[in-house]
């Protein structure tokens, strides 16, 4: 399939005052998908309460079409990790997302899932979720208000409407030669093995630069 | 008295049930819709029956004591907060307490009137969530939890507007509370304790009398109040077989003997006589909001005297523990006169209680071992903390 | 309900030969606290449970006590020699009393701590805890005690946890086995003395000893395999 030419948003809106719906496949494609992302029922922690919180009748997500909480990986499109990872469950949660059919996408729902939280010292505690797996949003707070998931979720079906089908940037359903299988850790003697993913979790540079500060200081 | 002269020691020990037909090995969790997190039972089935339970716990283990060790007095409050992240009020009571014990901190009249306002309202959303989830388990889907998160909603905004925070409140403090009631603060709480009853009897006409509910509960999970006693179980699970044991009654912390009210027990220690007891205990808590709220006197709720910044108790250790509403959960402080505890401990009811879920499947079917844990009511993050 | 004192006589006078003390607590909460020597405790236990009426054990928990180096001034009498007056030669004895430093260290252990209360006997007021307390020989080898659980049922989950947690040994525990860790992990974690695994890569704003740890972790960096390859 060659590049599709882009439809100019003037034409569309002309022709629709017309009686004239133009669209692409591309965009028909993820407009059904956005529309019908699955979660996994998979809470962890204290967010999980906040995640039914916000399917319950005041905050509503049936309204973004993710109101069908599917028990088994199998049947669900997103997972939200929604609470603290600890280094006992992280198996589990890496082989749950391996089970999980693609297109899938994954929330990391509070403090503790991006990073450890107000937890990180804890020996047993994961330091964020995507040292194991790709995480498609981060939503930061102790725990995360409805609303915010609400918005992860808006987040996530803009990204999913942007995702091209065809190119490099396509998603990873359609790449045949994209990495499906994640390793799953191997809990150790003293701490997981490996303690991290390289592929997904390449080592980050220290933001600030030490050198730098060092070379400040009086010798 | 010799070793020989020990009565016998076993008598509250699960008794082994030998297998009919072969054992299937079922392992339920830690990913599994009724498990309230991340739980693991490893069930052996002889068919439908179960002969064989345990537990697995630490999926949650979030090094809370440990943290604890780590850092001042203070800073811990906020991680009460998520140890049972449904009733962060009555944790930080009971973290509070003990801190006041150990180092002989008076509260003021306001504050505990505050405090018994708050751990009342939390009280109420964690049982009416508690049978929410309860009724979810029991294939109710949607309803009753619907119903009970509507109410708890109202509740949470009382907690948002005083503390700032829905679920975390972070609200007392050594000797106290944070911050005082805002304005108007006790005209919309009397408004939503108003409303508290209607819920309830439309929680009572939905299931009390339902059919399916007394079928699924009556005469499972039975507990016996000798053995409830012997493994430590507390709350509503205690009281469900007929043990007259609260807190609020026995310790009298707070000022909970300025108040009037029962403390509903069960009879028969079974699933139905859990749900009844929280209803009830609901309506005990309505109670005395409806004595607390119209007489909670003006003054300080801070101990002048308290420093809660740059805290240092003399070298001693204290045990205090509250009624919360999963049952008794306590602090266990050591000082060695630094400011961070050299011992920091947390008695989670959540995981006593489940010491007798065994007990309590042994025999049943494995569709009921979801029912009984429902039944139980604990959270993940005090089992495993 | 009786004080711990009364308690006590009452358990030398009820069970001769117990090796059991009083260890004060001086804060204010005044929750004293009875030693038993593990061989004694279960004994010690079941009288408390049948006898004194503690039916419910509610708290169990693991203490880690590391060694303790005491520098304590001992006040001794000595014979001192001395010069008087500037002259040599003559010196004079003296008994003296002189202030000395000793250091002693004593010896670290692990402690099992129970608080038992009664349903029994009903409310009453004060309510204090009855707190029962038994120690390791040392904190390597002898981690020994004998688990309580066959008279408390309550003690099953928190004995593992403390056999996970601190390393104690519960003899004649049911099912001790590892409960919040997993089972292949090797350390007993919440002894004061444990190193957590370092799994510390980055911090957005490092100071003090989280700066002095980025460093070392920067300067590993250049070690470390090129991004996206696997060990």
């Amino acid at each position: 399939m060659a590049a599709e030419p882009e439809l100019q948003p003037d034409l569309k809106i002309e022709l629709g005052k017309q009686g004239v719906f133009v669209t692409t496949l591309n965009e028909l494609y993820n407009w059904g998908r956005k529309n019908s992302v699955w979660p996994m029922q998979f809470g962890l922690a204290c967010c999980a309460i906040e995640m039914i919180a916000t399917t319950m009748a005041r905050y509503d997500l049936a309204r973004f079409g993710a109101e069908v909480f599917r028990p088994s990986p199998r049947q669900a499109d997103l997972m939200i990790i929604s609470g603290t990872v600890t280094k006992k469950m992280a198996p589990q949660v890496v082989r749950l997302y391996n089970q999980m059919a693609e297109p899938r996408y994954v929330i990391a729902m509070g403090a503790c899932a991006i990073s450890g939280g107000p937890f990180k010292q804890g020996y047993n505690v994961l330091k964020g979720i995507d040292r194991y797996i790709p995480v498609d949003v981060h939503i930061p707070g102790c725990p995360p208000r409805p609303e915010a998931l609400i918005h992860a979720f808006m987040t996530l079906q803009k990204k999913i409407a942007a995702q091209p089908l065809t190119g490099e940037d396509r998603p990873r359903h359609l790449d045949a030669e994209a990495q499906g299988e994640f390793p799953v850790p191997v809990p150790g003697a003293h701490d997981l093995e490996p303690p991290v993913n390289r592929l997904v979790w390449p080592l980050p540079a220290p933001a600030t630069d030490l050198t730098a500060a060092a070379a400040k200081e009086p010798a | 008295m010799s070793a020989t002269e020990l009565p016998d020691l076993n008598t509250f020990l699960p008794p082994m049930i030998e297998p009919e037909g072969d054992l299937l090995e079922v392992a339920m969790g830690p990913h599994h819709p009724s498990t309230h997190g991340v739980f693991r039972m490893d069930v052996a089935l002889d068919g439908e029956r179960v002969i064989r339970l345990k537990p697995v716990f630490g999926y949650l283990h979030r090094n809370h004591e440990k943290i604890a060790e780590k850092t001042t007095y203070l800073a811990s409050m906020p991680y009460t907060d998520r140890l049972d992240y449904f009733c962060s009020m009555t944790n930080n009571w009971a973290y509070a307490l003990a801190v006041e014990k150990l180092a002989g901190i008076e509260v003021p009249e306001r504050a505990e009137y505050i405090r018994v306002i708050t751990a009342e309202l939390t009280r109420i959303q964690n049982h009416a969530s508690a049978v929410g989830f309860l009724m979810q388990e029991m294939g109710a889907s949607g309803t009753p939890l619907m119903y009970a998160f509507r109410e708890r909603e109202k509740i949470l905004d009382l907690f948002e507007s005083l503390s700032g925070s829905r679920m975390m409140c972070n609200y007392m403090r050594f000797g106290g509370c944070r911050v005082d009631l805002p304005a108007g603060w006790i005209e919309q709480a009397k408004q939503i304790v108003a409303g508290l009853p209607q819920f309830i009897d439309e929680t009572e006409a939905l299931l009390t009398g339902n059919e399916i509910l007394m079928a699924r509960s009556q005469g499972v999970g039975v507990l016996r109040p000798d053995l409830a006693v012997n493994a430590g179980v507390t709350g509503v699970m205690l009281r469900a077989t007929g043990v007259n044991y609260d807190l609020r009654k026995v310790d009298r912390y707070g000022i909970y003997d300025s108040f009037q009210f029962r403390v509903p027990l069960g009879d028969h220690g079974d699933i139905y006589d859990r749900y009844m007891l929280r209803v009830l205990e609901m309506r005990e808590s309505v109670k005395i909001l409806e004595q607390a709220l119209p007489r909670i006197p003006a003054g300080p709720i801070l101990d002048p005297k308290s420093r809660p910044r740059g805290f240092r108790p003399k070298p001693g250790e204290a045990y205090g523990r509250i009624e919360a509403p999963k049952g008794e959960l306590g602090f266990y402080l050591i000082s060695d006169g630094s400011g961070n505890p050299y011992r920091y401990r947390v008695r989670p009811p959540s995981l006593i209680n489940l010491t007798i879920l065994e007990d309590m499947c042994l025999g049943q079917n494995v569709a009921d071992v979801v029912l009984i844990f429902g039944s139980v009511d604990i959270v993940l993050g005090e089992v495993d903390r | 309900m009786k004080s711990t004192e009364l308690l006590l006589d009452e358990l030398k006078s009820a069970l001769p030969g117990v090796e059991i003390e009083l260890v004060m607590n001086p804060s204010v909460s005044a929750q004293h606290s009875l030693r038993v020597a593990p061989k004694d405790a279960l004994r010690v236990a079941a009288y408390l449970r049948d006898v004194a009426g503690y039916d419910y054990c509610s708290n169990v928990t693991g203490v880690d006590w590391l060694d303790k180096e005491t520098t304590e001034k001992i006040r001794t009498t000595k014979t001192v020699t001395r010069t008087v007056d500037g002259i040599d030669g003559i010196a004079q004895a003296a008994e003296e009393i002189v202030e000395e430093t000793v250091k002693r260290v004593e010896p670290g252990c692990l402690e099992a701590v129970y608080h038992l209360y009664s349903m029994r006997l009903g409310p009453t007021d004060p309510h204090p805890p009855v707190v029962l307390r038994m120690r390791t020989l040392n904190r390597i080898d002898q981690v020994e005690l004998p688990s309580l659980t066959p008279v408390w049922r309550a003690a099953e989950f928190q004995e593992r946890e403390i056999f996970d947690l601190y390393g104690i040994v519960f003899t004649g525990h049911r099912d001790l086995r590892r409960i919040l860790m997993w089972d292949e992990f090797e350390d007993h974690p919440m002894r004061r003395d444990y190193v957590d695994p370092d799994d510390f890569e980055y911090e957005p704003t490092p100071h003090d000893e989280v700066l002095k740890r980025a460093e070392e972790y920067k300067a590993s960096l250049a070690a470390e395999l090129p991004v996206g390859e696997v060990r």
